[in-house]
């Protein structure tokens, strides 16, 4: 895998010289790290123009680094059917500017991905044809994977039926 | 809503108890529901959608015209739950993930924490988790067959299968002390070694098994009413399959050659001679045909595993990574230290990403785990065929009928545990 690292590497730096320099391996998977304004076109050389190209997206998903700079962050998982071979891309944004540019149009799947990381992150997906929640209810207001938000949840948060409407019983007077 | 009195006139057509129900105070209208479209909401309690998927289903007549999959009934936020559990701790969790094939889930789970800590179980735990890992893709199958045939009214194969699963069930038992929620696989090794009674079980299962999938196979595959219902149903094309990530049996349904074990082979994958099945078509019949073929291709996989597998230890005796054998942790303080610091301050690994996946029943299963060098995971993140799988689905039932949708959803195979995660 280390050696498909090389050749890939080589093949971004004739392309995207300037940004092939942010990249980092760690236990053969490579990893590049590209802005935010340029992962589309960065999204179809690979699928496209490289040969052989990476044609399935297996994974996009957020994280919160928790840092007061470059707190959220976008991975790719991109992956080659033909050669086997898998790298990842990340994209950074600060948490003024919540927005990233969707992949929706280089791989479909990319739709519900973003979606979950939208739900969890609250990362917009500029251009995203249905950027809705995915898991949460639509009209939770919080984004759950956040670091700042606990684990045991916030109180009230969910809007769940009193025991009165779900079981036609009342603790106070215990009548039906 | 169309008000067919002010539309069109036709009071004619309504029918008597309509016109009955109508009096000063109300006006009854109504469309023809064979000239306008209709939403069906199916689920999320529904018997045939497995779990709780719930869908909409735009209708003309009784064609679909969209299908829109809703998630996240079952979402119970596993990634949230691996920031604040140790890497040991998590491992029951991956059980509730997919929990028709656990055990390939806990094997795929620890297969990342190890390529983290860049440790290696040693060659008889490697055999295990594979012969394990291919009697869950057995399970897995034979619960896909018999729910299809289900979905589509033919209920004895659905008995035939669970009287196999119930066999399996059993092995799991002898090997983990568990049926159903297995939790197995254990950071560096596996549990408990295999004993020779459950080889002596495996190899009675797998003796009777072919025959007794066959008589299943004769039940379907010759049967007009199961063809009928399955072939040309549920296209996707390969182009479009590969661009919404599908993975697993229903890409290869396709006529696309594309296993992990083969494509980067992982435990003892390498060493073991088997056929990745293919069919074309990439409808609901190729995706049975392909489950059935891989369930024979995972007998002899098997098969090979109980010939070949070594003797030897099953757990590494690495001290700061991997948990120390319980009756050493009684006897040595040197182990006892470890033990305390492995379960209370968890295993500490390097800080850096790491991404594996397998190749589980389902498709493509893999965990990343981002590292700060904790004893927790920074951040978790669990690629689950299931979800990705049913991504396909709005585009599979698009133009099917409204009885086929039940058939394409068991031929997706979803498990909403790992759907929703």
């Amino acid at each position: 895998m280390e050696a498909l690292n090389e050749v890939l590497l080589s093949k971004l730096k004739i392309k995207f010289g300037d940004i092939a320099a942010g990249y980092s391996e760690f236990r053969g998977e490579l990893t590049v790290i590209v802005p935010k304004e340029r992962i589309v076109e960065f999204c179809k050389f690979l699928k496209k123009e490289i040969d052989p190209g990476y044609d399935l997206l297996a994974d996009l998903f957020g994280l919160d680094m928790n840092t007061a700079e470059k707190r959220f962050c976008v991975a790719y998982n991109c992956y080659s059917t033909t050669s086997g071979h898998r790298m990842r891309i990340k994209v950074f944004t600060e948490e003024s500017d919540m927005k990233v540019p969707t992949v929706t149009g280089v791989w479909s799947t990319a739709n519900w991905h973003e979606r979950e990381t939208f739900d969890m992150f609250g990362i917009v997906f500029e251009g995203h044809p249905d950027l809705r929640r995915l898991y949460m209810p639509e009209e939770f207001e919080y984004h759950p994977l956040r670091k700042d938000f606990p684990l045991m949840g916030i109180p009230g948060s969910l809007d769940l039926p009193s025991k009165y409407e779900k079981y036609g019983t009342d603790d106070r007077t215990d009548r039906t | 809503m169309k008000n067919m009195e002010q539309t069109t006139g036709q009071t004619g057509r309504k029918s008597k108890i309509l016109q009955a129900l109508e009096n000063e105070h109300t006006t009854v209208s109504f469309d023809d529901p064979l000239e306008s479209e209709m939403i069906l909401n199916m689920g999320p309690q529904h018997p045939a959608t497995h779990g709780v998927l719930r869908l909409l289903i735009k209708l003309d007549g009784e064609t679909v015209i969209a299908a829109v999959p809703e998630l996240g009934y079952l979402h119970r936020g596993y990634e949230k739950l691996a920031e604040h559990c140790s890497y040991h701790e998590f491992i029951p969790h991956t059980d509730r993930l997919d929990y028709i094939s656990p055990m390939s889930n806990n094997t795929a789970y620890v297969l990342a924490v190890e390529k983290l800590l860049g440790i290696e179980a040693p060659p008889r735990a490697q055999y295990i988790r594979t012969l394990v890992s291919e009697l869950a893709r057995i399970s897995s199958h034979l619960m896909f067959a018999g729910s299809l045939a289900m979905d589509v009214g033919a209920l004895t194969v659905w008995m035939w299968t669970f009287r196999e699963r119930e066999k399996l069930y059993d092995i799991f038992e002898a090997i983990a002390g568990a049926r159903f929620t297995t939790s197995y696989a254990r950071i560096g090794g596996v549990a408990q070694d295999l004993s020779p009674g459950a080889m002596n079980m495996i190899r009675k299962f797998i003796e009777e098994f072919p025959a007794n999938l066959g008589e299943s196979e004769q039940l379907l595959n010759t049967n007009s009413i199961f063809i009928g219902r399955t072939d040309g149903i549920g296209t996707i094309s390969l182009e479009n399959a590969l661009d919404l990530g599908v993975t697993g049996p229903s890409l290869r349904a396709c006529g696309f050659q594309h296993d992990l074990r083969r494509a980067n082979p992982y435990l003892v994958y390498k060493e073991l001679d088997f056929e990745v099945p293919v069919f074309e078509g990439g409808d609901v019949l190729a995706r049975y045909y392909v489950r059935m073929a891989e369930m024979k291709e995972s007998t002899k996989i098997v098969r090979q595993i109980l010939d070949k597998i070594p003797a030897g230890e099953i757990y590494p005796d690495r001290p700061k990574k991997v948990l120390p054998h319980k009756q050493r942790v009684y006897s040595k303080m040197e182990e006892l230290i470890h033990d305390f610091m492995l379960i209370n301050f968890g295993i500490e690994p390097p800080s850096g990403e790491v991404y594996h996946a397998v190749e589980s029943p389902k498709g493509e299963l893999g965990f990343y785990i981002n590292s700060k060098g904790d004893g927790c995971p920074w951040r978790l993140k669990i690629r689950s065929p299931s979800m990705v799988n049913l991504q396909a689905l709005g585009l599979m039932a698009k133009g099917a009928m409204i009885s086929d949708v039940v058939a394409i959803i068991g031929s997706i195979d979803p498990i909403m545990g790992e759907a929703d995660k």
